[in-house]
Parts: C-alpha cells; sequence; structure tokens
C-alpha cells in the first residue's frame, strides 16, 4: 500500500536522491547506547555508556583496543563492529609486520571507510549497521575520527554518536575551545559530563555501566614524544571520575570546571531527583 | 616497401625471412629469474656519529664487461634514508619505480613530515625479497640502507635476496665484504668506536675502502656516488673520482699471466 519500494537494496536511487539502505543503517546507530570522544594536544578520550539486556546479565562492551596505539568506540550492532574491529586488528598488526612501526590512524581508517563504502555500492551487500569513533596517536599526534556506515570517515575534535547524542555534541561544542590543552584527568570530566548530557531522565552513570579509556603521548628516553598505551578503565577504576561528576563539586571543589558550573549544577539537579 | 608501421626499423622479411618470434617465449613455461644479467658489485657503508656514510661504484656489468660505466646505484629514500644496490640492475631499476610509488602514497598521506625512516623501509624491503623468493623468483639484490632509526640514532642495515637481514657498524655487499669489510672494522670494531667517529673521518675511510676495491675487483670502475646521511637529509654526490691512485704494487703481484717466474 504505503510501501517505499526505493528500499529494497543499497544500490537503488530513490526519486529524490536518497539511498535507503544507508539511512536505514545511519539509524542503527543511533539507537545504540551513546559514545563519546575528545581529543586533546596529548591524549584522546573515549567515553561510554553499556547497556545490559536485561537486568540479570552482564554489560555490553563498547571499547575495544585495535593495538597498542589505536581503539574503538561502537555504537549499533555489536556484531557488526565485531567485523570491522577484526579487520582493524588484523590490519594493524600486518603493518607492524612489513613496515615495524604502528600504523597511521589515518590510514587505518580509509582502510575501514573503503570497505564500509563498497556495501554501499555492490548488489547483494549490506551497509554496516555501527558507528565507530577511532581514537589513536601516531607520529602526527593524537587523531579521533568519526566512522558512519556509509564509509563516511571525518577527523574530529570531539564527537559523540548514538542514542540521545545531540545532547553530548551540543556539551562539547560549547567546550570546544577548551579542549585542546586538558590534562588527562580534565579530559575524562569533560567525557563524562558529555555522557550525563545525553542520558534519559532516570538513569546514571554507575561503576557498571560507564567505560573510559585513554590512549596518548608521553615523555619518552631522549625527549623524544613515546606512545602511552591505550587503557580501558571499567569497573571500579571509574568510581572516582564518575563521583567526581556527579555531587555538588562540579562548582566548588576543584577549579577546572569554571565555565560549566551552570551546566554541572542541572546535571547535578536532575542527579538528585532520581535518587529521591 | 611496407607501409605498415609495425614494420618500421625491422629487418626485411623478403631480405632475412620472417623473424622467429619462439625467442620471445609466447607460450612456454614461465620463467623466473635464474641468475642475474647486468649486475653491479660492492656497496660499503659505515657508520659514524651523526649519522651514516655509503658508497657504491657507477658500473654495470654484462658480465665480465664493463658495459655501462654511469649508473647510479644508490637511491634516496624520502630525503631521509639513502639505499644501495648491489646485484641485478634490472631488479634494482624495478625496485626503484617500486619505492619511487611507496614514497608517492607516503608523501600523499602526510605531506609535512615523512614518515617511512630507514628501520621501517629496510624491514620493508626484508619482506618484500623474501616474499620474492618465496615465489621462487627472487629479486637478485644485496641492498644496504642506511638513515636513521625511531630514536634518530644512525642505522645501517642488510637485506639480500633470501630476505636475510643483519646490522653492523660498517657493512659491504659481494667482493666488498672480503676486501673492504676488514678495512672498514679496523676503524669501527663495535657501536662505541662508531659512536666516536667523526663525519669526514668515517668519509676518508670510506673513499679508502673504494679505492682498495678498485684495485683489487675485476668488475669496479674509478667513477664512484658517495652519500652522507644525517638528521639534516641526504647528500649524495653521484660523480666523485678516485684520487690518489698508485699501482705501484702491481709489478710485484705474481702467480697469474705471462710471468716465468
Amino acid at each position: 500500500m504505503f510501501r517505499n519500494n526505493y528500499d529494497n537494496d543499497s544500490v537503488t536511487f530513490s526519486p529524490q536522491g536518497r539511498i535507503f539502505q544507508i539511512e536505514y543503517a545511519g539509524e542503527a546507530v543511533k539507537q545504540g547506547s551513546v559514545v563519546v570522544g575528545i581529543a586533546s594536544k596529548t591524549h584522546v578520550g573515549l567515553f561510554a555508556v553499556k547497556r545490559n539486556a536485561e537486568e540479570l546479565s552482564s554489560y555490553q562492551k563498547k571499547l575495544f583496543e585495535i593495538d597498542e596505539h589505536t581503539a574503538i568506540a561502537i555504537a549499533g550492532l555489536t556484531s557488526d563492529a565485531r567485523v570491522l574491529s577484526n579487520f582493524m586488528k588484523q590490519q594493524c598488526l600486518g603493518h607492524r609486520l612489513t613496515y615495524g612501526r604502528p600504523m597511521p590512524i589515518h590510514t587505518l581508517v580509509g582502510q575501514i571507510g573503503e570497505k564500509a563504502q563498497i556495501n554501499t555500492q555492490v548488489y547483494g551487500k549490506r551497509p554496516y549497521g555501527v558507528g565507530l569513533l577511532v581514537a589513536g596517536v601516531d607520529e602526527n599526534g593524537p587523531h579521533l575520527f568519526e566512522f558512519q556506515p556509509s564509509g563516511m570517515t571525518e577527523e574530529m575534535v570531539a564527537f559523540a554518536i548514538g542514542a540521545r547524542s545531540q545532547m553530548a555534541r551540543t556539551y562539547l561544542e560549547r567546550n570546544i575551545e577548551s579542549f585542546a590543552d586538558c590534562s588527562k584527568e580534565e579530559l575524562v570530566k569533560h567525557g563524562l559530563r558529555a555522557l550525563k548530557e545525553s542520558l534519559v531522565q532516570d538513569k546514571e552513570l554507575t561503576v557498571e555501566n560507564t567505560s573510559v579509556g585513554l590512549v596518548g603521548l608521553k615523555e619518552g628516553p631522549n625527549g623524544r614524544p613515546s606512545v602511552e598505551p591505550f587503557k580501558l578503565y571499567d569497573g571500579f577504576e571509574t568510581k572516582e571520575w564518575i563521583e567526581s561528576v556527579s555531587e555538588s563539586q562540579g562548582g566548588e571543589g576543584e577549579g577546572e570546571g569554571e565555565g560549566e558550573g551552570e551546566t554541572a549544577a542541572a546535571g547535578d539537579g536532575d542527579g538528585m531527583e532520581v535518587d529521591s | 616497401m611496407d607501409h605498415r608501421p609495425q614494420a618500421w626499423g625491422r629487418p626485411r622479411d623478403d631480405v632475412y625471412g620472417a623473424y622467429d618470434h619462439s625467442y620471445m617465449q609466447e607460450n612456454g613455461p614461465k620463467q623466473n629469474t635464474q641468475q642475474p644479467i647486468v649486475t653491479g658489485t660492492s656497496v660499503i657503508g659505515i657508520k659514524f656519529k651523526d649519522g651514516v656514510v655509503i658508497a657504491a661504484d657507477n658500473l654495470a656489468s654484462y658480465g665480465s664487461l664493463a658495459r655501462f660505466t654511469d649508473v647510479k646505484r644508490l637511491r634516496p629514500f624520502a630525503d631521509s634514508s639513502i639505499l644501495g644496490f648491489s646485484g641485478d640492475i634490472s631488479d634494482m631499476q624495478y625496485l626503484d619505480r617500486h619505492l619511487t610509488e611507496l614514497s608517492l602514497s607516503e608523501a600523499y598521506e602526510s605531506p609535512d613530515k615523512p614518515r617511512l625512516n630507514a628501520a621501517n623501509l629496510h624491514r620493508y624491503l626484508s619482506k618484500l625479497l623474501y616474499n620474492r623468493r618465496s615465489k621462487f623468483d627472487p629479486l637478485w639484490n644485496h641492498l644496504l640502507v642506511g638513515g636513521l632509526d625511531d630514536n634518530g640514532e644512525p642505522f645501517l642495515a642488510a637485506a639480500d635476496l633470501l630476505g636475510s637481514t643483519y646490522s653492523a657498524p660498517s657493512l659491504a655487499t659481494g667482493f666488498g665484504a672480503m676486501l673492504a669489510q676488514p678495512i672498514m672494522r679496523r676503524y669501527v670494531p663495535d657501536e662505541e668506536s662508531a659512536k666516536k667517529l667523526t663525519r669526514e673521518e668515517a668519509v676518508d675511510i670510506v673513499k679508502e675502502a673504494m679505492k682498495v676495491l678498485f684495485y683489487r675487483d675485476a668488475r669496479s670502475l674509478d667513477t664512484y656516488s658517495l652519500a652522507v646521511v644525517t638528521k639534516d637529509g641526504v647528500e649524495l654526490k653521484e660523480d666523485e673520482k678516485l684520487e690518489n691512485q698508485s699501482w705501484a704494487f702491481a709489478d710485484r703481484i705474481k702467480g697469474y699471466g705471462t710471468q716465468t717466474v
């Protein structure tokens, strides 16, 4: 009756010039829980809210290490992300073997972009139903890339994808100027505050549902910058960070968040309501 | 008169008979490289405190015939590394084109600074050589790679047609391994002494070794290329001449030719 005739495959344009299968794949990304990425001059942070299918089950992992120097955050179909992450791991390993160096982030992202785009132009294939934030460091410093099922990739200063990620992006836009000079700790606080913005009314960041990942550069021997390998923080490792962005100390405690005093206070208000 | 352009400049069929195309091996088994044909002789290299000096003469031999006397066998890469080729010249030309492609794609990915250093390049070439020998179609070369490694320290390493690799403060391929290496080792027996060596000393040692090679290697030439790699880049001179030669020792050599002692 009102069936859409132009969404049967990923190679047919609609008369309006759209390819519906790709747009649907983009919708799958919006169903996934939110992930945030922020890059400073020295580090890149990935932040995620994990979901559990039911009360009794564990939480689905959202951040994955690809290689020592790079990692991804996923939003969308986890099983599609598995395929991409395995591919990325293999490429990074192969690059280390043949060149004896970590793979440049731009090259890595280019390869998954290429792979995903082919799926949108070959009959019988479907686009990946997952969006990624790719964080990593190489000889040109820290990088954060966004990846979409269409094959589109773009370098970002900070970004968020997944459910209600527009709220997080608004927070990031308001604070974009401060990210470049952030320390590791400040980066984490910004990341978690951005996550909080995207949460639904009765949901909170807890040690169970929060993941933080950090990768960056540190001062190496003979003064050259060396890679500070990706580290995933889960469970109780995130406790102090979560507490530091939850209570009213956003305004008073540390001096790091002068600009966003109101923001923290607003978030704080939400938290109080849920508690009572 | 044959007006077809394909026939221009070819021996006339009515005079010489039809051309025997079987020489072209159009069908028949695929043949891999069985032996090098046009060859370059030794490449020598030595580390010093700020970088690497590397040299090779400008001769491409066809068997024992000194066929081409202006073949440059040192090749800079990304203005930060230097490669020296000995062995088959056509395989050198293949590798040269291949590396041009590689450096172009690298420069495209990262225009502002070179990313593949000498250590990365050496690793890549060794994998390439091993891959080819595993197809029983080796690239018949012995390479020296000079430059700087990940930590900015001088780097010098060799890779051969089997994909074997090794590294030392001084290296030489081919005849140079017998004739030049002992001379260079007198100056740099270990890494510590290479760290003390100045650039001028290193260049002098290499020039001396090139002279000995010209004296004793029948497939060598007195014009050669010499490159110095430091953190400031590659300085390549491709038309050096051996100076202060003395053949006084020659008439004392006995045991071959027409002598009747």
